[in-house]
């Protein structure tokens, strides 16, 4: 198959984290058997609601705000190509350089090249949503290039050999003596009497990354944002080692998703109050760092600035779920999910995790690499009433469910049960054959192949003893009370139908059934 | 074709709906709306675990010099005032990091101050210096005038220069990495003092 050149194209295979390697329902199946993660889990979503709750409760207009976010970020979307050529002009104008990089391959190989170029075997780097996306660490490894993370909780993954599971706290899945075996194990020179005391802990990462920090001559960086109007650019940190990466070496290379850049630098009066709060549940975070190109005597005097596609002109296309690019990685839709609450990051497969992931993922890799995603989610809502830039990613997830392409079995099952609901007769087997299988079956098995994968996330309900035909046909009155139906209306008829399953599930006593039918039975008693 | 024409196709072709969007909104609380409150920003100062003090100009040598300790070494920018300097203070000539590093304290000025958030900007002027002292040292003392507070976040973009490299301080450095407790300190200076002047 040709493509037009310019068509958008999704993120390539075989590079980057934006794919699991199980389907979501698989994945979520372990981590819900993990208690220590469903607590952990809770505890950091339950804190970061409430704090992040108080402090928007400070600000009188955060509605507002959040629809000059939103505004704001529509019109990035909709002047996008005149904006980057904006930034890329502002940029080269204050000494940096630009890279455009298609994909997740051009920019690895991009960011590579650059750091041979120094001559530097390590780097030092910000925690970075893009350069995770595009498994920068594997390809700078591959070249003999060691990336160091100086992000306390990346720091923690990277050293356990693991995977972020959130994008705000990548290690909110490790308590501390969980963190405490991991630096004993893996970080060198640590002090063999570390405690897991949270102050000890961090304290140990700080000796361990001083020197690194000042004996790296390059730093790689992503960007919370990109100012077109002036060429600036910002990254929001708590720790300080984004300062440390930004301020101290050489050499800086910042990649960043092109959907990140801002008309006027006024637009940070918007954005600069929406994250921290929606982010962290604090006022402002720690630190943040600004620079505009290249300031002789002070800071990087080589900049790079590397543009990445990587699938977003793909997500920019769909008129409906472009709007899962106004994301600023905030996270408040991961911390409101009851759904990313029980699972935890990881089941998601991207390290675009949460709400936001099952809807910015599938689109970036094309929705048939990632189908599970748009079903993790109960629709509850409480991500797109969390969300800064209040991004409908409910919506999003409905839209995103009907381009899933069904699967030939699915299919054919629905044909088949369309073709046995079409006829009366059929019907009637099919509910004699189902009463056969109650009896060839134990209950609570599940359905056997290939219907097992609708039974495997949901209970199976008895079937009644009794089918309603199969009652209705007994009644020795059947044919008159048809007609009296007919003619004198609802009560008979209705009070027959409650009689008919009330009855059913009460002869099944004994098994777990028996409270919610019960329940409902007491119900209709009472009316 | 390049990438950046590739890229720029690929982003014209994905908008060829030709969307109209109409100017963002913006009904927030602009620049200007609100009234400096000093007590507020002391109040998110403190919520931050900086530590205030508020004291005349003509304190805050003495003022240093007590938090510091006898024979501290402190350092300042070159373009701090001199009324300020507390006795000993060493001043930055383009100093390596490792001497920058070794300073018990940095002591500088400020651009902006925001109130309704506690964050003080630094925008590397003759008085705050290279981005690199106020980094590296474990104590950062900053000197403060009313003036330079200002009520929110709009009020601080509208008086900042951003062609300056701007550092945006809200507390000490802090983690919340490990179970979420706040833990000051990691990789920046793990001490912020404050020094609000009175005069």
């Amino acid at each position: 198959m040709t493509t037009f050149l310019g068509m958008p194209a999704t993120a390539p295979r075989g590079v980057g984290h934006l794919r699991g390697d199980q389907t979501f329902p698989r994945a979520a199946r372990d981590a819900l058997q993990n208690s220590q993660l469903r607590r952990n889990l809770r505890h950091a979503t339950t804190t970061i609601r409430g704090k992040s709750g108080r402090v928007i409760a400070e600000l009188p207009d955060w509605q507002l705000l959040r629809d000059a976010g939103s505004g704001i970020k529509t019109d990035v979307m909709s002047r996008l190509p005149e904006l980057l050529e904006q930034l890329e002009e502002r940029v080269v104008a204050v000494g940096g350089v630009v890279h455009w990089a298609a994909d997740a391959n051009e920019a690895n190989t991009i960011v590579t090249e650059l750091v041979k170029a120094t001559g530097s075997d390590r780097v030092i780097k910000v925690k970075s949503m893009a350069t995770q996306e595009i498994g920068l660490n594997e390809a700078l490894e591959a070249a003999g290039i060691t990336p160091v993370e100086t992000d306390l909780a990346e720091l923690i993954v990277q050293l356990g050999d693991d995977k972020p599971s959130h994008i705000l706290v990548p290690a909110i899945h490790r308590n501390r003596s969980e963190i405490r075996e991991i630096f004993l194990r893996a970080m060198p020179g640590v002090d063999p009497a570390l405690t897991d005391d949270p102050p000890v802990l961090a304290a140990a990462a700080r000796r361990y990354l001083r020197e690194t920090f000042l004996s790296t001559r390059v730093a790689v960086s992503g960007a919370n944002f990109a100012i077109a109007e002036t060429g600036t650019l910002g990254v929001v940190e708590s720790e300080g080692n984004g300062r440390m990466c930004l301020t101290l070496p050489d050499t800086l290379i910042t990649v960043m998703g092109i959907e990140k850049v801002l008309p006027s630098w006024r637009d940070l009066e918007v954005f600069l109050q929406l994250l921290p709060r929606a982010s962290t549940g604090e006022r402002m975070n720690p630190y943040t760092t600004m620079w505009t190109g290249v300031t002789p005597g002070d800071g990087p005097q080589n900049f790079h600035l590397v543009l990445l596609d990587n699938g977003r002109s793909a997500v920019l296309a769909d008129t409906v779920g472009r709007s899962a690019l106004h994301c600023i990685r905030c996270s408040a839709c991961l911390n409101v999910c009851p759904v990313y609450e029980r699972t935890g990051g990881h089941s998601y497969g991207s390290v675009y995790p949460g709400p936001i992931g099952a809807v910015l993922s599938p689109q970036l890799t094309g929705v048939a690499d990632n189908a599970s995603l748009p079903f993790a989610s109960s629709l509850c809502g409480a991500c797109f009433d969390a969300c800064p830039v209040k991004i409908d990613i409910p919506s999003l997830l409905v839209h995103l469910r009907n381009q899933v392409p069904h699967a030939a079995v699915e299919k054919a099952a629905m044909a088949a049960a369309a073709r046995i609901m079409d006829s009366p007769r059929w019907y009637a087997s099919a509910q004699r054959a189902a009463k056969m299988a109650r009896i060839a079956g134990r209950r609570g098995r599940g359905l056997p192949p290939p219907l097992s994968g609708w039974t495997a996330g949901r209970d199976l309900p008895e079937f009644p003893k009794q089918t309603f035909r199969d009652w209705w046909a007994q009644r020795t009155d059947a044919p008159a009370a048809t007609r009296a139906s007919g003619s004198s209306g609802g009560p008979s008829g209705s009070s027959g139908g409650a009689a008919a399953a009330s009855g059913g599930p009460s002869a099944g006593s004994g098994d777990r059934s028996e409270a919610p039918d019960g329940t409902r039975s007491e119900r209709e008693d009472g009316r | 074709m390049s990438s950046r024409d590739l890229i720029l196709g690929r982003v014209r072709a994905a908008l060829r709906d030709a969307p109209v969007v109409p100017e963002a909104p913006r009904d927030y609380r602009p620049a200007g709306t609100n009234r400096v409150d000093l007590e507020m920003l002391v109040d998110r100062l403190v919520d931050y675990k900086a530590e205030v003090y508020r004291v005349t100009s003509a304190e805050v040598a003495a003022t240093v010099s007590g938090l510091v300790g006898a024979g501290g070494a402190v350092l300042v920018p070159p373009g701090l005032p001199e009324e300020w300097r507390p006795e000993g203070a060493f001043a930055d000539e383009n100093l390596p990091p490792d001497r920058i590093a070794a300073a018990d304290a940095v002591l500088t000025a400020a651009a902006v101050a925001v109130a309704e958030t506690g964050t003080i900007v630094l925008d590397a002027s003759p008085d705050q210096g290279r981005r690199i002292i106020t980094l590296l040292p474990d104590v950062h003392v900053i000197v403060l005038r009313p003036a330079q507070v200002v009520a929110s976040v709009p009020d601080a973009i509208a008086r900042l220069d951003p062609t300056r490299p701007l550092t945006w301080i809200s507390g000490p450095s802090a983690t919340s990495d490990i179970e979420l407790n706040r833990v000051e300190g990691v990789h920046g200076p793990r001490h912020l003092h404050v020094l609000l002047l009175t005069d």
